[in-house]
């Protein structure tokens, strides 16, 4: 089932390269996004079929390199059956979003089909080396769409996006391998290393897998200090591929920590809980002033990832506290982090489709060159408002579900870092209604193209069909978070559990 | 039913919200609709006591109930926001986006409507960010016009910074383990020190949503939305949320042992600073805004002293009267384009109509006996006196300072309008000169309302208020109270009728004081707004000069060391493994001197190598 699941996009991609050359480029076109809408029809499959009790299901065991104690080993709990759906939803989008890209589709779709693989074969990955496999190969694909469909600078920005997030996977994989010799028997399996929890005991060795573990994910998080890589992939990247990059390849970093860190390394996770904390904190108040600094609508959105992606590790260190904290607590701060992971890929999902709208009709991202956008295009000014509002946390927007459980969960355990959290929705709210109130509203004011004014169409049909969705499962997931909830919940309370070993 | 009824005004409101200028003509029939609808519901609830239950989080659920407080609240809200929509009904043009005007407010009634019957704090929380946000969108619905967004954001931003307040409380809450579904009524049983902590941010946030001090100055800035949103913000919704919020959790406060006394006093120096903020301004919109800030603090004032009977009558009140001065301000600043006081001359006796119910309005504002602030504010007082009597002074010096400025509005909307000041009209917008047909009954409407409300507050009546509220049976108001509180309003306010518009004999600057609001913007500004935007360009600067430098100067310290290696490393090892290789081929050479291939020398090596052997065998033997 998962592997079928994992592979099909990359059958499928290969089925578009080898097709005749004179193929009309509509065919790759639909090919895409029905194979997309089969996806995300067989994930929403997957959910049904899903017990929620059950903890790790449709697993699937096959021989690989086992010398080497690594094994093809999949399956999907309540922390991945999430993230797939909201791959599967986000990668529709893009593909929808695209229908009238028109430079080099075929291997445009291709790149996203073979990047969707990637994706989807990281959150089902139960053996550590398959799921540093696909970590890489997602760095590969992404690379390949920045540096072929980007901006102007995309070169520059696509080698430092690979270099940067490429050594991170290298410090992962140290991590890894320390993780194998300290086995015993040698595996790379990670179900047996939960079971295991080989490092019980050995606190420096400890220590140090999880500095590596923790570097390498905190790159591809991004965390501070290591986010700058971040806003130059993203302003030069298009906009389907910001879409995928931030909605879900920064989600690999935080899965690894709620997959691999905290299960596999409960006590050096533990001691060092503190750390994660302040990195997390740092991360939200240092992401969203930046964000509030910037001119560049692209930019600001990518800084504001850094802010949530903040949260979330606040919550992932603030889960391991122990000491006199109730259960209820902690797990509902884990709950938040997996909510918050789904309700970012969502928002900014839609946030940077959006502003590749925008960049399709003013070509830049400078919010001081628009202005009273409103006039000239409102349901797109409703949509961006809309997704600006939901990405600051309004209540009734799957934001305010993750970062109220985030919240509550971890205030207990850490008041102090969660008081000084809290600002960082305030100041996501200002920098969301600065940037409406500078480029949506007030006079019209629109870049000039040489010559004439450029025209400022309002969003068409294939836009609004990949946004509005995005931004309607965020309502749901704001307004009625059960079904979510429910899959999560006992996922996030056997993390806690694993975690108090 | 009551699903029903939170339901109603919020989904109706959304699917105006996303229909957009499609419905803009059907926009004002479906929301007056659905708001008769829900008021009818409002009333029945009321009466039912219902709670409805849905899960929400983990072990965190939905809970909504109508009991006394919250039962008088719905009808009090439903009944004020039809009203007002009548009104815009009749004010709003056909070239006004009405579908999202009509659409905002029922999202605001709606969300209203969900705070004061939400019996666990992560939906108290949800209605009271959403209200914060639609009030953004009413309050910048003129959004071509930059300075009523600043004036949105100031409103959004302000009011968020309190709220902020919910969610330290909520997750002191959980922390505590105490009251772990988080319900409001378990609040008071956590232990210390969270109950400081949860006392401490739901009065911030209600404290900020209700515009007491120090937080009144986004309620100056909202004046800038249009006189329907005004008046629905200013009355029963969105202010009175914190008051409501402070009554509903007095056992929390009493118990953290601090908060009581810190929401008394509050409420009583904000209705008495706000006061004289309302005295000093020459604006009637912003009058009337400080007004409010004043009046919300009688509330809060009542909630600190265990005043609910008070607080409440206080509340449904004052709601009556403040939506009705509101709509009014705002007919005239159609009508007259203008709202500044010395313009509006004359302007009650222009449309004589609207002249009386504002009258009706201001003189129930000014605690005048026997309208119905008058005797509620008696009720609530008397709780304070029983608590301390300063409090009982101070709370009295507001309402004669109600009076005051209630008479100043009035001496200058009456005032027989020279025909010389036509010129100052217009200020603001193109007057119409005309007042809607429309728009005229929802007001007298509401100056009823005024009227027919007073005895509520008076004893038999009140009584039975107080039985509808529950909790402990409440000090009423002895006879001299009512007697003094009347005779003081009405001394104070013919005493201002009789001042006039004459110029205070006060230095300048402290009349500038007041009239700016205590300066309290200028003070956020320069003590929280500057500092963030400061720290954000410093943090930015340093992400690029510092962090991504360090990050490329890596990279290219990797590339200089390739460069090294490639220069000096890769020379070195190369020469050895040149030098290796040059030594070798030269002991080749070397070793090919013997193979000369000629027998006779072979032999002689062959000799010359077995000697050598004998000798080594021969030594080391």
């Amino acid at each position: 089932m998962l592997t079928a699941l994992v592979f099909t996009p990359t059958a499928v991609a290969l089925l578009l390269l080898v097709l005749p050359r004179r193929t009309p480029e509509s065919v790759f076109r639909i090919v895409w996004v029905v194979s997309t809408a089969v996806l995300l029809a067989f994930v929403v499959g997957l959910w049904a079929g899903y017990d929620h009790g059950g903890g790790m299901q449709y697993e699937v065991r096959a021989r690989w390199i086992p010398s080497a104690g690594v094994g093809y080993h999949v399956g999907v709990d309540g922390l991945s059956l999430p993230l797939l759906a909201m791959t599967c939803v986000l990668f529709l989008a893009c593909a929808v979003h695209s229908l009238r890209q028109t430079r080099r589709v075929r291997e445009f779709a291709a790149l996203f089909l073979f990047l969707q693989t990637t994706c989807l074969g990281l959150f089902v990955s139960l053996d550590l080396i398959l799921f540093f496999v696909f970590f890489d190969l997602s760095i590969v694909g992404m690379y390949f769409v920045i540096a072929g469909w980007g901006h102007q600078q995309a070169a520059r920005a696509a080698l430092m996006f690979f270099l940067y997030t490429f050594i991170g996977s290298l410090a992962l994989l140290l991590g890894f391998i320390g993780l194998y010799l300290a086995a015993d028997p040698h595996t790379f399996d990670m179900v047996e290393l939960t079971r295991q929890n080989p490092l019980a005991g050995r606190s420096v060795y400890a220590a140090l897998v999880l500095l590596a573990i923790g570097i390498g994910l905190a790159v591809k998080t991004p965390t501070v200090p290591f986010h700058t890589w971040l806003p130059p992939a993203h302003t030069e990247a298009p906009a389907a591929g910001s879409a995928i990059l931030a909605g879900v390849l920064l989600k690999m970093g935080t899965y690894g920590f709620l997959r691999i860190a905290m299960p596999m390394l409960p006590d050096a996770w533990r001691d060092y809980a503190l750390v994660i904390v302040i990195v997390g904190v740092v991360s939200v108040l240092y992401g969203a002033l930046v964000a509030l600094a910037q001119t560049d609508f692209k930019r600001m959105i990518a800084y504001t990832s850094v802010n949530h992606m903040g949260y979330i590790i606040l919550a992932v260190g603030a889960a391991a506290a122990t000491a006199d904290t109730s259960e209820q607590a902690r797990s509902l701060a884990v709950t938040g982090a997996v909510t918050q992971m789904v309700s970012h890929g969502l928002l900014t999902g839609a946030l940077f489709l959006l502003a590749g709208v925008l960049y399709e009709r003013g070509r830049t991202y400078d919010m001081g060159a628009y202005s009273g956008i409103a006039a000239a295009a409102p349901a797109f000014t409703g949509m961006t408002a809309v997704a600006a509002f939901a990405s600051l946390g309004l209540p009734g927007f799957s934001g305010f579900i993750a970062e109220f459980q985030i919240f509550t969960g971890s205030l207990g355990p850490r008041p102090v870092a969660t008081s000084l959290s809290l600002l960082g929705i305030l100041l996501t709210a200002g920098l969301f209604l600065r940037a409406l109130q500078k480029m949506f509203l007030g006079p019209l004011r629109l870049p000039d193209a040489p010559g004439s004014p450029r025209a400022f169409p309002d969003v068409r049909a294939h836009e609004s069909v990949a946004v509005v969705p995005l931004l309607m499962l965020a309502v749901v997931v704001g307004v009625a978070p059960r079904f979510l909830l429910d899959v999560i919940e006992p996922a996030s309370r056997a993390v806690v559990e694993l975690l108090a070993r | 039913m009551l699903w029903a009824l939170v339901a109603l005004p919020v989904v109706f409101g959304t699917a105006l919200l996303v229909a957009g200028r499609r419905a803009d003509r059907a926009a004002p029939v479906v929301a007056v609709g659905v708001m008769l609808a829900a008021l009818g519901l409002a009333v029945a609830t009321a009466f039912r006591h219902t709670s409805v239950t849905a899960p929400l989080l983990e072990q965190l659920p939905v809970r909504l109930a109508v009991d006394g407080l919250s039962g008088l609240l719905v009808v009090t809200v439903t009944a004020v926001t039809v009203a007002v929509l009548l009104f815009s009904a009749a004010e709003f043009g056909r070239e006004e986006a009405r579908s999202r005007f009509f659409g905002l407010i029922l999202l605001f009634a709606g969300s209203m409507l969900v705070t004061v019957t939400s019996v666990t704090l992560p939906v108290l929380l949800m209605s009271w960010e959403v209200m914060g946000a639609t009030s953004w969108a009413l309050i910048g619905y003129w959004w071509r016009d930059p300075e009523r967004v600043d004036a949105a954001n100031t409103a959004f931003l302000t009011t968020r910074t309190a709220d902020l307040g919910l969610y330290l409380a909520a997750g002191a809450a959980l922390a505590s383990s105490q009251s772990a579904s988080l319900s409001l009524e378990d609040l008071p049983g956590a232990d210390e020190p969270w109950l400081s902590l949860i006392t401490a941010g739901v009065i911030a946030a209600a404290f900020g949503k209700s515009a007491q001090l120090p937080f009144s100055f986004w309620l100056s800035r909202a004046m800038q939305g249009p006189s329907p949103v005004s008046a629905l913000l200013h009355s029963a919704t969105m202010v009175v949320a914190g008051a409501y919020l402070l009554l509903r959790t007095g056992p929390l406060l009493e118990a953290s042992g601090w908060g009581d006394e810190v929401v008394a006093w509050t409420g009583a120096v904000t209705a008495v600073a706000l006061g004289l903020v309302a005295v000093a301004q020459t604006d009637l919109k912003q009058l009337l805004a400080a007004s409010t800030c004043a009046q919300i603090g009688f509330m809060v004032l009542a909630a600190g002293v265990d005043g609910t009977t008070g607080g409440t009558l206080q509340l449904i009140a004052h709601a009556a009267a403040k939506s009705l001065l509101f709509l009014v301000a705002g007919v005239w600043l159609t009508a007259l384009g203008t709202k500044a006081l010395p313009a509006l001359h004359g302007a009650a006796r222009r449309y004589r109509t609207v002249g009386i119910v504002f009258t009706a309005g201001a003189c129930s504002l000014a605690g005048l006996a026997p309208l119905s602030l008058w005797a509620a504010k008696d009720v609530l007082l008397s709780a304070a006196r029983e608590h301390t009597p300063w409090l009982y002074a101070v709370g009295l010096a507001a309402a004669v300072l109600s009076a005051v400025y209630s008479a100043k509005a009035l001496w200058f909307v009456w005032r027989p309008q020279p025909a010389a000041e036509e010129q100052q009209l217009d200020t603001e917008q193109r007057g119409t000169r005309h007042v809607p047909r429309m728009s005229v009954p929802p007001l007298v409407l509401l100056a009823v309302a005024c009227v027919v409300l007073s005895p509520l507050a008076l004893p038999p009546l009140a009584d039975a208020v107080e039985r509808v509220l529950g909790g402990d049976s409440q000090p009423t108001p002895y006879a001299w109270e009512l007697g003094l509180s009347a005779a003081l309003a009405l001394i104070a306010a013919a005493a201002a009728w009789a001042w006039g518009g004459r110029v205070l004999p006060l230095p300048a600057r402290a009349k500038g004081w007041f009239r700016d609001w205590l300066s309290l913007e200028r003070a956020a500004q320069a003590l929280v707004v500057r500092p963030v935007f400061w720290a954000a360009r410093s943090a930015a600067a340093f992400d690029e000069r510092v962090l991504d430098r360090g990050v490329e100067g890596a990279a290219r310290s990797a590339v200089g060391f390739a460069r090294w290696s490639d220069r000096t490393v890769e020379r070195a090892v190369d020469g050895t493994v040149t030098t290796v290789a040059a030594a070798t081929r030269a002991l080749g050479q070397l070793a090919r001197r013997p193979q000369t291939g000629q027998l006779h020398q072979y032999l002689a090596q062959a000799v010359a190598a077995f000697t050598v052997l004998a000798v080594v065998l021969v030594l080391v033997r």
